[in-house]
């Protein structure tokens, strides 16, 4: 006898919808079903209705906790059109912002798994650390989440004097603090009976399942578009890709917490190795990029982001594509929650197993109609869509 | 107005269980609204807790321009909520549509949907304000106001 458990789109465990149908025989998960559409809302269609300029604040908001990889890699591919790239000095502080939103993803996201383990304590402790991360955020970029910092052809704004030197004090007391984690994460029994074991992905199905960042890394695959692909400085500025072999969410949360040190360790050399010079190309906000395609990769903190764009020479772009890391991982969660041999998922795993490879609902959002009441549901096809945003009717499921 | 009704409202205003939903926010939002909850702002100390449920909860805060699969399951949310309840629209996006502007699967913001109380400006919001915004509501659900 099975039933089905819905969990979502309103539920504690995430703030954003996401819907997951489990089938269960007494506790033991035998089936599921992810619906992640609560949150389209045909940003691909709107950048293409924008002069490059303003789809650059578009482009930020594909996410708010990745922007600065979203900016980037927007800001990449264009240049990547119109030929042009940024000055050395741009390409450093690029870096600098860059690593430091990734430390205050994975300082948020860290926080937040603990959360839905029941340990409310370092939930708090990480959340209070993370306000230095964002602090120096606003003090570069002037703004805390959304920072607006890249634009075509640079930064929006040099270093400030005063930065360096608040910024480097930040990056000694959080790299004591990191120590103080790793010492409880490997000592608490509560953490270790949670995620050892729990939501094993081996390095063959991480590979063959198609998944990305620290949840590929965590499986024992060296893979980071940084080192494969370095796109702003990357190659200048030495680190370690950090992997971990347990294949579980226990591994999960150890990549992450050492990527946040080499973060601190890449700011540090980027700050002592800063060029000087111009740090944005004159460009008028206006333009028209000239004919083409273009393809660019950014390392967000939750792994390999694409955008991709075709230009016919307009002032906007013809048509423009974004995959993002969690879409990637979220077939792996499909596949770690069924109980299959010899593993066993119960629903109590629910929360650490999805939890654990940082979704991020927002970038995934695809069209899905779903009818509650007469339980049928649909793929929107090409021709459908583009009935749907032409003529702006509604589609029925 | 009565003893009990100002005993009432006065208890009303200590407590005010706030609820988060998120109806195609790019997050940014959601963290800062999170934000508040942890040591630096620590909204807690109005009284204010975040409840998973809507039937447990006083003060909704929504984030985010609507979209139209998340128009269903928020007017739902609301209906599901006791009376007396309030509305927050927290952002830019949830106020009228912000960056989403003219995209094909959203709405221009919240208040075309369910009945809002207070807005929350700034993309993404500010924590200070967030805490601002329900210190108001407070203020005038003590005064009977709204």
């Amino acid at each position: 006898m099975s039933f089905e458990i819905p969990i979502g789109p309103q539920h504690p465990i995430h703030v954003e919808p996401i819907m997951l149908r489990l089938k269960v025989e007494g506790e033991l998960i035998v089936d599921v079903d992810v619906d992640v559409s609560y949150l389209h809302r045909g940003i691909e269609k709107g950048l293409e209705v924008r002069p490059y300029i303003q789809g650059l604040y578009l482009a930020e908001r594909i996410c708010g906790i990745c922007n600065c990889a979203h900016s980037l890699c927007y800001c990449l591919n264009v240049e990547q059109l119109l030929g042009k790239e940024a000055p050395p000095r741009a390409r450093y502080l690029r870096l600098i912002v860059e690593e430091l939103s990734r430390m205050h993803s994975h300082l948020l996201w860290l926080g937040h798994y603990f959360h839905t383990l029941g340990f409310e304590t370092l939930f708090m402790y990480f959340w209070r650390d993370r306000e230095r991360v964002m602090d120096m955020l606003e003090l570069i970029t002037g703004n805390r989440v959304t920072t607006a910092y890249n634009t075509i052809g640079g930064v929006r704004r040099d270093l400030p004097q005063e930065a360096e030197a608040k910024l480097r004090r930040a990056l000694d007391y959080l790299e004591e603090r990191m120590k103080y984690y790793e010492k409880v994460v490997d000592g608490e029994p509560t953490i270790l009976a949670r995620t050892q074991g729990v939501g094993v992905l081996k390095s063959s199905e991480a590979i063959s399942l198609g998944t990305v960042g620290p949840h590929l890394r965590a499986s024992g695959i060296r893979h980071d578009v940084r080192l494969d692909d370095p796109y702003s400085g990357h190659d200048e500025v030495p680190f370690n890709v950090v992997t971990h072999d347990g294949c579980d969410c226990y591994a999960r949360v150890k990549v992450r917490l050492g990527e946040v040190v080499e973060s601190i360790n890449m700011i540090r050399y980027a700050l002592d190795h800063l060029p000087s010079g111009e740090y944005r190309l004159k460009i008028p906000p206006l333009f028209k990029a000239p004919e083409g395609e273009s393809l660019a990769r950014v390392e967000a903190p939750r792994g390999e982001l694409v955008h991709y764009s075709i230009s016919n020479g307009g002032t906007n772009p013809y048509r423009y594509k974004v995959r993002t890391p969690t879409l990637a991982n979220i077939f792996s969660v499909v596949y770690m929650l069924k109980s299959r041999g010899d593993r066993e998922v119960y629903i109590a795993d629910v929360p650490p197993i999805l939890g654990g490879i940082d979704p991020c609902i927002c970038c995934t959002a695809r069209v899905l109609v779903t009818d509650e009441a007469r339980r049928k549901r649909r793929i929107l096809t090409l021709t459908d869509l583009r009935k749907y945003s032409q003529g702006g009717r509604r589609v029925r499921g | 107005m009565g003893l009990v009704e100002k005993i009432v409202r006065k208890c009303r205003a200590r407590s005010p269980w706030i609820l988060l939903f998120d109806t195609g926010a790019c997050n940014a939002c959601d963290i800062e609204v999170a934000a508040c909850l942890t040591p630096r702002y620590d909204v807690e100390r109005f009284g204010v807790l975040l409840k998973g449920s809507p039937r447990h909860a006083d003060i909704l805060v929504v984030t985010g321009p609507v979209t139209r699969q998340a128009r269903d399951r928020i007017i739902r949310i609301y209906e599901q909520m006791p009376e007396p309840k309030y509305v927050v629209a927290a952002g830019t996006c949830a106020t009228s549509g912000g960056a989403y502007w003219g995209c094909y699967n959203t709405y221009p913001g919240l208040d075309s949907v369910i009945p809002v109380h207070a807005y929350v400006s700034g993309c993404p919001v500010k924590p200070e304000a967030v805490l601002k915004a329900i210190s108001i509501l407070v203020e005038k659900i003590e005064k009977g106001e709204v």
